[in-house]
């Protein structure tokens, strides 16, 4: 169990997740069409863009929540199905008021009809520096705080695969530094797509970057960042790639794809 | 209400008190006869010399009042949550909680007494029928109107299987209707009275719907008054109490402190 790296995945290995030519359509307007990209298995995959570019719909695409896919298919590498392998956390923390934190923590058990770990639960709380915090409602709680509550929630479903949408956009910046730095050991081993506006939080916590543009939208080859997250935003190559990922961004728009940087 | 009580109570008093003296003042200015409008003080008066006989059909009136309000609440809340969940109770039920607000109570009350009789069956439909209504559309729509990220989570969660849905609906969508629902029971308490005492009037033999229109009759005006005086006291207290314990149920609710005495959330740095 919980060591301070999060619950071991229970279904082993995690696995590629490969997107393969999918389209989203909303009316008329074509978001994306045809778009191919691969998660790499146990690597943290940022997805960046500006806001309303389709990163979102796509994440919505992979965890299930959007339309029946028209065209192209999203698999595991493994052969296996993605169903009951992905874990979602979202912008907002979508902590249930009524609830404690501990039982906002344990609430995919109780909708599963499983019985609640609550000890691994209360690990993960710890892990995440929310000791002693677990019975205290969401609303007397910072946003920081709350946020940790859903990254220990999105971990307590120890699931190998996981989709998150900008999870830390709507925090300041010191209070989102931190939960990078948490969110990169915690999640380490997994497979994860990260969704984010922010060049830094894509070089800090990501094996790979890749770039979302123009309408409709395409995905521009890997930029890969040694090491491991979470990474020293101050450190030579990190700055290096904050640096080719702001000039990338400057000149993107509808234009093709392009290789940032291999 | 999370603030103290006496600063409620005190405002209260000012304002009965206030309404007390303009209602005095008219009786004196117009000079009205007692059998037209008795002034306060002997209204009074008679609350206290027929506080027996007044508090024998105020405790009829007050457990139609509250059975009819339980079991409205719990047809509403069943209602409600059928309506959402299968589409044959929404065909079949929809148009009868429509019919359940169209047809006017009045229209219906003496209906009833004949099916029901005249003692307090009647009364406790009536009152349940008037709040059938209120209830329900107020959990439907809670109901209908759960935050779509809770639900995004929790499809996730349970990879899309259809047979937790009721799983959904009983650890997400009920909570998050409570509010709604807690609005619905603030004007059931505040309309359920007015069930009860139309019912009487049709047809009683006690309650106090009955004594006003009995005191009415023989022009015991001050009578039919100190029963009103009774039976507004017991509604509004209704209203407080019910209020009271919504917001005790639901300390979560953004709402649940009046606006001139709520305190903010204790917020703590990360």
């Amino acid at each position: 169990m919980s060591d301070g790296e999060g619950p071991s995945m229970a279904d082993g290995r995690a696995p590629d997740v490969r997107i393969r030519g999918v389209t989203l359509r909303h009316g008329d307007r074509i978001l994306f069409e045809d778009l191919s990209v691969t998660l790499p298995a146990g690597e943290i995959t940022c997805l960046l863009g500006l806001s309303g570019i389709g990163k979102s719909s796509l994440l919505r695409l992979v965890a299930g929540l959007g339309p029946a896919l028209e065209r192209g298919a999203i698999e595991a590498g493994d052969g296996r199905p993605l169903k009951g392998r992905i874990a979602y956390m979202d912008q907002r923390d979508l902590l249930l008021p009524w609830l404690d934190v501990l039982d906002n923590v344990t609430l995919g058990a109780r909708l599963r009809g499983d019985p609640a770990n609550r000890g691994s639960a209360r690990n993960l709380l710890r892990d995440v520096g929310l000791s002693g915090r677990e019975g205290d409602p969401p609303a007397v709680l910072s946003g920081g705080m709350r946020q940790r509550a859903a990254l220990a929630r999105t971990l307590m479903e120890d699931r190998p695969i996981v989709l998150m949408d900008e999870p830390f956009s709507a925090l300041d910046a010191l209070t989102r530094l931190r939960l990078q730095d948490l969110a990169g050991r915690l999640l380490a081993g997994r497979t994860v797509l990260l969704v984010t506006h922010d060049p830094i939080e894509a070089v800090r916590l990501g094996h790979r970057i890749h770039v979302m543009a123009g309408l409709p939208a395409r995905i521009a080859a890997a930029m890969t960042l040694s090491g491991d997250p979470p990474r020293d935003p101050t450190r030579e190559e990190s700055t290096a790639r904050y640096r080719e990922l702001m000039a990338y961004l400057g000149r993107s728009g509808p234009a093709p794809a392009r290789e940032c940087a291999e | 209400m999370t603030g103290p009580l006496l600063p409620h109570l005190r405002r209260a008093l000012v304002t009965l008190c206030g309404l007390g003296l303009l209602w005095q003042v008219v009786v004196w200015t117009t000079q009205a006869p007692p059998y037209i409008l008795p002034g306060p003080l002997l209204v009074l008066r008679t609350v206290g010399e027929r506080a027996d006989f007044l508090a024998t059909h105020a405790w009829v009136t007050a457990a139609e009042i509250v059975l009819g309000l339980l079991l409205g609440t719990l047809l509403g809340v069943l209602s409600a949550i059928l309506i959402h969940q299968s589409r044959p109770a929404r065909r079949w039920l929809f148009p009868i909680l429509v019919i359940s607000q169209a047809i006017p109570v009045f229209a219906i009350a003496p209906v009833l007494v004949l099916w029901l009789g005249y003692g307090m069956a009647s009364k406790v439909a009536m009152a349940t029928l008037i709040i059938y209504f209120p209830v329900t559309a107020s959990f439907l729509d809670g109901l209908r109107r759960t935050e779509t990220g809770w639900l995004d989570l929790a499809v996730t969660m349970t990879d899309g299987d259809p047979r937790r849905a009721w799983a959904i609906l009983w650890h997400i969508r009920v909570p998050a209707a409570l509010p709604a629902l807690a609005s619905g029971l603030r004007v059931a308490a505040a309309v359920a009275p007015i069930g009860a005492v139309v019912g009487e009037w049709v047809g009683a033999s006690e309650g106090l719907g009955y004594v006003m229109l009995h005191a009415n009759g023989r022009m015991r005006i001050d009578l039919m008054f100190a029963a009103l005086l009774v039976l507004a006291l017991f509604a509004v207290a209704l209203y407080f109490i019910v209020d009271r314990l919504l917001r005790l149920a639901l300390p979560w609710q953004a709402d649940s402190a009046p606006a001139d005495d709520a305190t903010p959330p204790t917020r703590t740095h990360p």
